[in-house]
């Protein structure tokens, strides 16, 4: 297993690589000039120019990408442009909420996405299942802002149950997390249902049946497990789609993760953050998925680690 | 008292809006200790006979219209859920035909052994682990500690359906129904499933219902048999009489299209024209658009079960 985890590692690194060269290439491509960013519109040609030399973007293209590919490979994900800070210092002072967020998240989209997938599943055809289709609908085609701030304007303006914004206590990620948690639970329960129905419709359930297995059971010790798989996997993506940031739902909360530093960065062209944001989120992708593999074989014993 | 009396049973499955007979008042009866062959085409309800009995089919689009079926005591249509279950995996077990298919993929070989005895019996892990080993030699499988850890995909198809029967037998059933357990296995394996059952019916005393479509296995291994046509029962008798001096021209035909070694050479005779769809099966005899020796009345009323000495079939006109 070991070895299988340092393959995988190894070939990450690849990914890595092309990934920075795309990213730098797009950010090369927006028609915004970064040095009139920070210079200011009242700079003169030539402190332009100084600040153009002083960032090396006077050089072409191939040498400021190996320029910074080379520094990558030490680790050194660069300065941004503006707050001259190190580009790794901000994505760490970031990383924290970012993760609270992400495992609230991924929290609740299981728990609300399994429990409505399975019984939806258990309910096939009926009333119930209707009624959790549509509403998985609904999470899945609803736009984040508007949930969220539905979500902030009844329970925290209304009700007064949680804080408008903000981050710190639980309390402050319970409204966010949900209103992510309600969207991703839509995916995961249109998933688990079909994954269920397609299950509880094998031989080996009607064998269980014929043991003389309970409802409950047939559906959570016998279907359930061959039925996991695919959530493993989305679970493995979702890591790294959270990781980029929620950008839509932290703007609504004032949350201050990784998302509201990129978004930032984009407006400011501060190449530097944008392709360090990137490579973060790759990284987390790589390491979601690599995570859902490793857990596979746990879930069917026929999945093995290819050596 | 036989401990499986069928009187009338009568399954109809719901397709395109609206109800359609598979199975048609099916009587059978099965005592203690004897085995039953249920034979018949595919199609002709066998299955769903036997899913029927331990109410194992899915309603909808499934329903019982009809008949009543009484086991060791139990009205089984009367029965709650929560009742059936307790008599599912105990006193009545079934295996079925597809042992690839027919095990849980995720959980082990010993899991699934346990899990009847789990279920049924107040054993403690260990002795339940004992009985299941004490299984898996019964059904002739060795190296039983190492199998219990096994997964299904791990094992043989043969092995597979060993795995099945010894599942089945954990609580020592009265009744085993098994629907066509041979039918998915290489040939040599077939035989050497055929012969445990028949050693188990010896050993333990339970009587086996078993579904086939395959008359040799039926004249070597049951003692009785019920031959199903179109939904219905049209002979039912000991092995031996039936066999000897088939009274239903349907079972006739198959008899006489049966390959033999020695005999006459030549054609094999055949059935002329095929079975009738649930929803297209002529009224009166089911069997009389094929039939050589229709008479008039056959087109209009279908005949019940008759004869002596309990070999009886549902034709106006007999063979013999």
């Amino acid at each position: 297993m070991i070895g299988y985890i340092a393959r995988r590692l190894g070939q990450a690194v690849f990914i890595l690589i092309g990934i920075s060269l795309v990213t730098y290439v797009l950010v090369y491509l927006i028609p915004a000039d970064p040095v009139r960013q920070i210079a200011g519109r009242s700079a003169t040609p030539e402190t332009v120019e100084s600040i153009r030399r002083q960032l090396g973007l006077d050089l072409p293209l191939w040498q400021q990408y190996l320029r910074y590919l080379g520094d990558l490979l030490q680790g050194d994900l660069g300065r941004s442009y503006i707050q001259k800070t190190e580009v790794a210092t901000l994505i760490a002072s970031r990383l924290p909420a970012t993760l609270e967020l992400m495992a609230g998240a991924i929290l609740l989209e299981l728990l609300i996405g399994l429990s409505a997938g399975i019984y939806a599943a258990s309910r096939r055809g009926r009333p119930a299942d209707r009624a959790i289709m549509v509403a998985s609908f609904a999470a899945v085609s609803a736009p984040q802002f508007v949930v969220g701030i539905l979500l902030l304007y009844v329970f925290a303006v209304q009700l007064g149950w949680f804080p408008i914004g903000g981050y710190g206590t639980l309390w402050h990620l319970v409204l966010p997390a949900l209103t992510l948690g309600l969207l991703g639970g839509g995916w995961y329960a249109r998933m688990m249902r079909s994954a269920m129905i397609e299950v509880l419709r094998q031989d080996y359930i009607v064998t269980a049946r014929a043991k003389g297995a309970g409802r409950f059971r047939i559906l959570f010790v016998h279907a359930l497990r061959n039925a996991a798989l695919p959530v493993v996997a989305m679970v493995g993506l979702d890591i790294g789609i959270f990781m980029s940031g929620a950008v839509v739902v932290e703007s609504v909360y004032g949350w201050p993760g990784i998302g509201q530093l990129a978004w930032q960065a984009i407006q400011r062209v501060d190449i530097p953050i944008i392709v360090g944001v990137t490579i973060v989120a790759a990284v987390a992708i790589v390491l979601g998925n690599l995570l859902a593999d490793l857990v596979a074989p746990f879930i069917d014993p026929r999945i093995k680690f290819r050596r | 008292m036989s401990l499986l009396e069928v009187r009338g049973l009568t399954v109809a499955f719901r397709s395109e809006g609206r109800f359609l007979r598979v199975v048609e008042a099916v009587d059978l009866d099965l005592e203690e200790g004897r085995i039953l062959g249920l034979v018949g085409e595919s199609g002709c309800g066998k299955s769903v006979t036997a899913r029927s009995l331990m109410r194992l089919l899915p309603e909808p689009p499934a329903r019982i219209e009809g008949g009543s079926i009484r086991f060791a005591g139990n009205d089984i249509l009367a029965l709650d859920e929560a009742a059936m279950r307790r008599l599912r995996g105990d006193r009545l077990a079934m295996i079925f035909q597809e042992p690839m298919t027919s095990l849980n993929p995720t959980w082990t070989v010993g899991f699934q052994i346990e899990e009847a005895l789990k279920l049924h019996t107040d054993l403690p892990a260990a002795a339940r682990r004992e009985r299941s080993l004490e299984l898996l030699r019964r059904v002739g499988i060795g190296a039983p500690e190492r199998r219990l850890r096994q997964y299904p995909f791990e094992l043989s198809g043969g092995l597979r359906q060993r795995v099945m029967i010894a599942m089945a037998l954990a609580c020592g059933p009265d009744l085993l129904i098994a629907d066509e357990p041979t039918t998915a296995l290489d040939v040599t394996v077939q035989a050497q499933i055929l012969e445990l059952l028949a050693r188990l019916r010896e050993e333990l005393g339970m009587a086996i219902l078993l579904i086939t479509h395959d008359l040799g296995v039926v004249a070597e291994f049951c003692d009785e048999v019920a031959v199903m046509y179109a939904g219905r029962i049209v002979e039912h008798g000991r092995v031996a009489d039936l066999f000897a001096r088939p009274r239903h021209p349907y079972t006739n035909g198959l008899l006489a299209s049966t390959p033999r070694l020695r005999g006459r050479r030549g054609r094999l005779p055949t059935i002329p024209g095929s079975v009738p769809p649930p929803d297209r099966r002529p009224p009166g005899c089911p069997f009389a658009p094929r039939c050589q020796r229709v008479l008039e009345r056959c087109r209009s009323a279908m005949p019940g079960l008759a004869g002596d000495d309990g070999h009886l079939a549902a034709c106006w006109n007999p063979v013999r």
